[in-house]
Parts: C-alpha cells; sequence; structure tokens
C-alpha cells in the first residue's frame, strides 16, 4: 500500500507536483501514467525519500520510507536505468546493494539469472545497454524479495521480447499479493500490464479510474454501420436520439445507441446491413482525450523546413 | 483486457528482528571503494609515486653529495626529503576522497544507495569510516617504506636518519596523517559540492592558489594567516631541521587541519541530509 496526500513538490517557481493523492493498493498492477514532464518520476523520489515534499505526506505500508528497517525487504524501486557506476560489475553493484540489507551473494546470483544476466555478471556496466540497464535495476528492486514495487519506465530500451518478460514479471508480482505501482507515459503499454491507472499531467491528479472504467467512458466510442440504405437508417436513428455521422467511405459513425439497439432498429425499418461494428477507443485515445490539456512540451509534425526563427541554435 | 480479479492475499511476511546496522553500511561502502578503478588507480599512484620519487630525490642527493657545500650539508632535512613523493600523494588521496562521494552522484549511485539505506548520516559516517581506514593505511604504508628506501639510498657520507632521529618518526607518521586527513576534506568538499571536477578545483586551489593569494597580502597579516593554511601545516609536520617561518607547533597545526576536515564533514553531512538527493 502506498498512500499519498496532498503530496506537493515544488522547484523553484515550477511546480512539479501540486496536491497529489492517491493510493496504490497491493494485488493490481497500477499504472502511474502522464505525459513527460508530468512529474511521475518527482513522485516516486518523493515515495522514496530521496526528494523531500514541499508540502503534504506520502507513505509506504503507513510509514515514510526513511523510518523503514529493512529498506530492501519491504520497498524495491527501479527508478532509472543505469544508475551503476560504469566501471563496477553488475554483481558488486548488485552486492554492495545486498550486503545493506543482510541478503546473501546467492540470493543475488539467483536474480542475476532470473533477470538474464549471468553471463556479463563479471562485465563492467558502462558497456551494458540501456537494457541491460534495466534489467539490472529489476534485479535490484526484486533483491529483497520486497511486498512493495515500484518501476519508472521499465521498459524503455527493451526489445520486444524484455517488453513481454517485464510485463509478465509485474503481472506476477501482483498476482502475489504486492503492490505494484509503474510509470509510463505510454498508454498502451500499460493497456496491456495495469489493472489500474493513475493519470496525472503537469503535477496533477487527472484521474484513478481502472483501465476498463477509463476504456468506457471514452467519447470515442462508437459503433460503425454500413448499409445499402445508409440515408434512411442514419434518420430512424436519429430519431431515436443517437448520434450519427455519416464518413467519407459510405459508413455511419454511431454514438448513442449501441449495437444492440442499431440491429434491433434496422430489423423494424427494415434496412439491410453490411456491417455493425462496435468501435472501442484504444487507449491511447482515451489518455490522449484526457490530458489534452496538460501536455508539457508539444511536438509538431511538421516535417517542412521550418522558417528563421529558432533554428539553429 | 485487464479484470479487476480478487487480489490473492498479501503473503505474510516475517523481516529480520532489528534494522540495518552501521557496520552493515561499513561492508557495502568497502565493497563499492574496492570495485571501482578509480580506486586502484589513485592507491596506485599514492604508492608508486609516493616511494618513487622520494627514491629518486634521495639518490640525487646521494650522488651530488661530494659537490654540496657545508651550508647545504648542514641544514639538509633527511626525513623530509625522502617523504618528498608525499607531495603527489596528497592530490592523488584527495581526488579519491572526493570521488567517493561525487561519483555517486554522477553515475546516479546515490539513489540506489539510499534505497537500500536511507539513514543519510549513517551513510555518510560509514562512507568516511571506510575512506579515512583506506587512506590511512596507504599514507602511513608509502611514507613509511619512502622513509626506510630513502635513508637506505641515503649511504655514508651523507647525512641520514633514522626513526629515533630527532623529529623522524613525527615527520614519517605525521606526514602521512596530513594526507590521510586532506582526503577527508576533500571528502567533505566533494560531498558539499557534489561535482567531481568542481570539487577537486576546490581541493587543488586550497593547496596551490590559496597560499600565493595570502602572499599578495599586507606582510603583518600574510604572516598570520599563513600558519593557517594546510600546505604550511603539511610542512610543518614533515619538517625535522627547524620550522619554515612563524607557524603552529607541528601537531598543533594538525589539530588545526582535523578541525578544518571535521567542519567540513559537518557541513556536507548536513547538506546530504537536507538536500533533495
Amino acid at each position: 500500500m502506498i498512500e499519498a496526500e496532498g503530496l506537493t513538490k515544488h522547484y523553484g517557481a515550477k511546480h512539479a507536483v501540486e496536491q497529489l493523492s492517491f493510493t496504490v493498493r497491493p494485488g493490481f498492477v497500477t499504472g502511474f501514467l502522464g505525459p513527460n514532464g508530468s512529474g511521475k518520476s518527482t513522485t516516486m523520489r518523493m515515495i522514496m525519500g530521496l526528494d523531500s515534499p514541499t508540502a503534504g505526506d506520502v507513505t509506504v505500508k503507513g510509514k515514510h520510507f526513511k523510518d523503514l528497517h529493512w529498506p530492501l525487504h519491504e520497498v524495491g524501486a527501479l527508478l532509472e536505468a543505469k544508475a551503476i557506476h560504469p566501471g563496477r560489475s553488475a554483481r558488486s553493484h548488485l552486492k554492495m546493494l545486498a550486503q545493506t540489507n543482510h541478503i546473501s551473494m546467492a540470493r543475488v546470483d539467483e536474480l542475476l539469472e532470473v533477470v538474464g544476466l549471468t553471463s556479463v555478471a563479471h562485465k563492467r556496466a558502462g558497456k551494458f545497454s540501456l537494457g541491460m540497464g534495466q534489467r539490472l535495476g529489476i534485479a535490484a528492486a526484486l533483491l529483497g524479495d520486497p511486498e512493495i514495487l515500484l518501476f519508472d519506465e521499465p521498459v524503455n530500451g527493451l526489445d520486444p521480447d524484455g517488453i513481454r518478460w517485464v510485463r509478465n514479471l509485474l503481472k506476477g508480482l501482483a498476482r502475489e499479493g504486492r503492490t505494484v505501482f509503474v510509470s509510463s507515459h505510454l498508454m498502451s503499454e500499460m493497456a496491456l500490464t495495469a489493472d489500474e491507472v493513475i493519470i496525472i499531467g503537469k503535477g496533477k491528479l487527472i484521474s484513478q479510474i481502472t483501465v476498463e472504467e477509463l476504456l468506457s467512458q471514452s467519447t470515442e466510442n462508437f459503433v460503425r454501420v454500413r448499409s445499402p440504405e445508409a440515408a434512411k437508417l442514419k434518420l430512424a436513428l436519429e430519431k431515436e436520439g443517437a448520434v450519427v455521422a455519416l464518413e467519407d467511405d459510405g459508413s455511419l459513425s454511431v454514438r448513442g445507441a449501441n449495437q444492440v439497439a442499431i440491429g434491433e432498429l434496422a430489423a423494424t425499418i427494415p434496412v439491410v446491413l453490411h456491417e455493425l461494428a462496435p468501435q472501442s477507443a484504444s487507449l491511447e485515445e482515451a489518455f490522449m482525450e484526457l490530458t489534452e490539456d496538460s501536455i508539457e512540451y508539444h511536438g509538431t509534425t511538421a516535417t517542412g523546413p521550418t522558417n528563421s526563427t529558432g533554428a539553429k541554435s | 483486457m485487464s479484470t479487476v480479479a480478487t487480489p490473492s492475499e498479501a503473503t505474510p511476511r516475517t523481516l529480520p528482528p532489528g534494522r540495518y546496522s552501521f557496520f552493515d553500511l561499513v561492508k557495502s561502502e568497502w565493497t563499492k571503494i574496492r570495485t571501482v578503478r578509480s580506486t586502484m588507480w589513485t592507491i596506485g599512484v599514492t604508492v608508486v609515486l609516493g616511494i618513487g620519487i622520494g627514491a629518486l630525490v634521495t639518490a640525487v642527493t646521494r650522488a651530488h653529495w661530494s659537490g654540496m657545500n657545508v651550508g647545504q650539508r648542514v641544514s639538509f632535512d633527511a626525513p623530509a626529503t625522502s617523504l618528498v613523493g608525499m607531495f603527489i600523494a596528497q592530490f592523488a588521496v584527495g581526488v579519491l576522497g572526493v570521488m567517493v562521494i561525487s561519483a555517486e552522484y554522477s553515475t546516479g549511485t546515490i539513489r540506489a544507495t539510499l534505497s537500500s539505506a536511507p539513514n543519510r548520516s549513517k551513510v555518510f559516517g560509514a562512507k568516511v569510516f571506510v575512506f579515512g581506514l583506506l587512506a590511512f593505511v596507504v599514507a602511513e604504508f608509502t611514507a613509511f617504506v619512502a622513509f626506510f628506501l630513502g635513508q637506505f639510498l641515503l649511504s655514508a657520507p651523507a647525512t641520514h636518519a633514522t626513526l629515533s632521529s630527532p623529529g623522524a618518526f613525527r615527520a614519517v607518521f605525521g606526514g602521512a596523517l596530513f594526507v590521510c586527513v586532506l582526503g577527508l576534506i576533500a571528502l567533505g568538499m566533494g560531498t558539499i559540492i557534489r561535482h567531481t571536477a568542481g570539487a577537486i578545483s576546490a581541493f587543488v586551489a586550497m593547496l596551490l592558489i590559496l597560499p600565493i593569494i595570502v602572499q599578495v597580502l599586507p606582510t603583518q597579516l600574510s604572516m598570520d594567516v599563513r600558519k593557517f593554511l594546510p600546505d604550511r601545516i603539511g610542512a610543518d609536520i614533515i619538517t625535522t631541521n627547524g620550522g619554515v617561518g612563524q607557524s603552529f607547533s607541528p601537531w598543533m597545526g594538525m589539530l588545526v587541519l582535523a578541525l578544518y576536515a571535521v567542519g567540513l564533514l559537518i557541513i556536507g553531512n548536513s547538506m546530504l541530509e537536507r538536500r533533495d538527493a
């Protein structure tokens, strides 16, 4: 269990995190979602006692992280990939962490095996790829077999195989009754991993919601209908209160009526249907909808040459 | 996709009794310091140059002994000459002292460290203890070997000393202790500044630039301030043939230097406690 209450962090004039309250429960994978720069990492650092909040409070198992007696046995965290001395081997890195919390070298070697780094355990970590750094960070988080786990962008830099491995690992950890809190700026990744998401934008809580609810709430849910008598069907649907749009390809996008109602209505008219397909918004779209107003850094999609203003830095 | 199933019961966990101790952190810091190359490099430089330069200078002195006049022979300081390599050693140990903490920041290891042991004063204490002990052992080893090798090379008719010669033991033991305490000053600077290059610059400036600045002060003021400078304190402890001017007594100087170290370490620790990691 992780509980944040009015958690706030200001860096000078910049409000990184603002009045954030949420609860992360055991037994679930809880996604922590937000655009880049929305305060996810800052929040995670405050949970770990690395940054102190400007206001508010955050606790793990009802205690401040600093007061834990055996931190590695209670909370494991991957905060950033490659937070390792480049000259130190993977095994030495884990060893120096293990020694602080009475963790055996047998456990260190076991975890190197689990994350697939046994063959490079004695190599200097500076030579590691980002993906290998992530694996080492995950091993460090799991060292003490903790009840609470934090992962900040764990799939960054991993290949598809690695991504699937992390996904299954997170779900497995949650199934064992652990609290799993994982940040990402990729909704699509969370859709496959998380049970629940905490969404923030510009440091503020936008929503704490289950993934299912998030999907069903989206206005992007509609039913696509094709019929040789589209115009007739459109009129009938609109009379029933649905919002119908005629698309360029001749199909109808129907909002405000589900496929059952549409099918039954069509039968009573009657018109022939060629397609009746409910369209779910992707979580990505649902997420974009929610965070639209709180994107810190906008990109542009222009590909042509830009004019001289601000060019050449 | 994401069916919110009933979570299984949290696995009941029994934590070991007590909590992580200072000794656990000492073990961890020892692992840290001996598993990076910069440690081996700086210790290698300390030992090899610390002994080698002393040997070179004493050998050259012996070779030119017959050409030296009486005044030069009388004022010749055999222990200090054999310890001349400690001048280089002090920089190598200083660099190690800075890097013991600054590398944690530059590599991000500090966050892994504090995630395994969030009591920052305890971590810092362990770091100071491990580095201090290592610096002490390495510096004393270097100084004693340099002394004995140097005196051996200064064979008759050149003047040479034994450990029981006046001031000799103080020069050897104290000279090494001086280097060790300078290392702790560097560790304090590294903790306060947190950047390797910045902290090393400050350390080098303290030993090389500060004396120049003090020199251009008005004479009386310069004389009064000069004895407080670390480089003068080091010269005083290593010299056996009379003082080098208006100074503290050798051990009094060491006490002043130790107070600098303690002060910087206390400031460093409180900043470590207060700042975001």
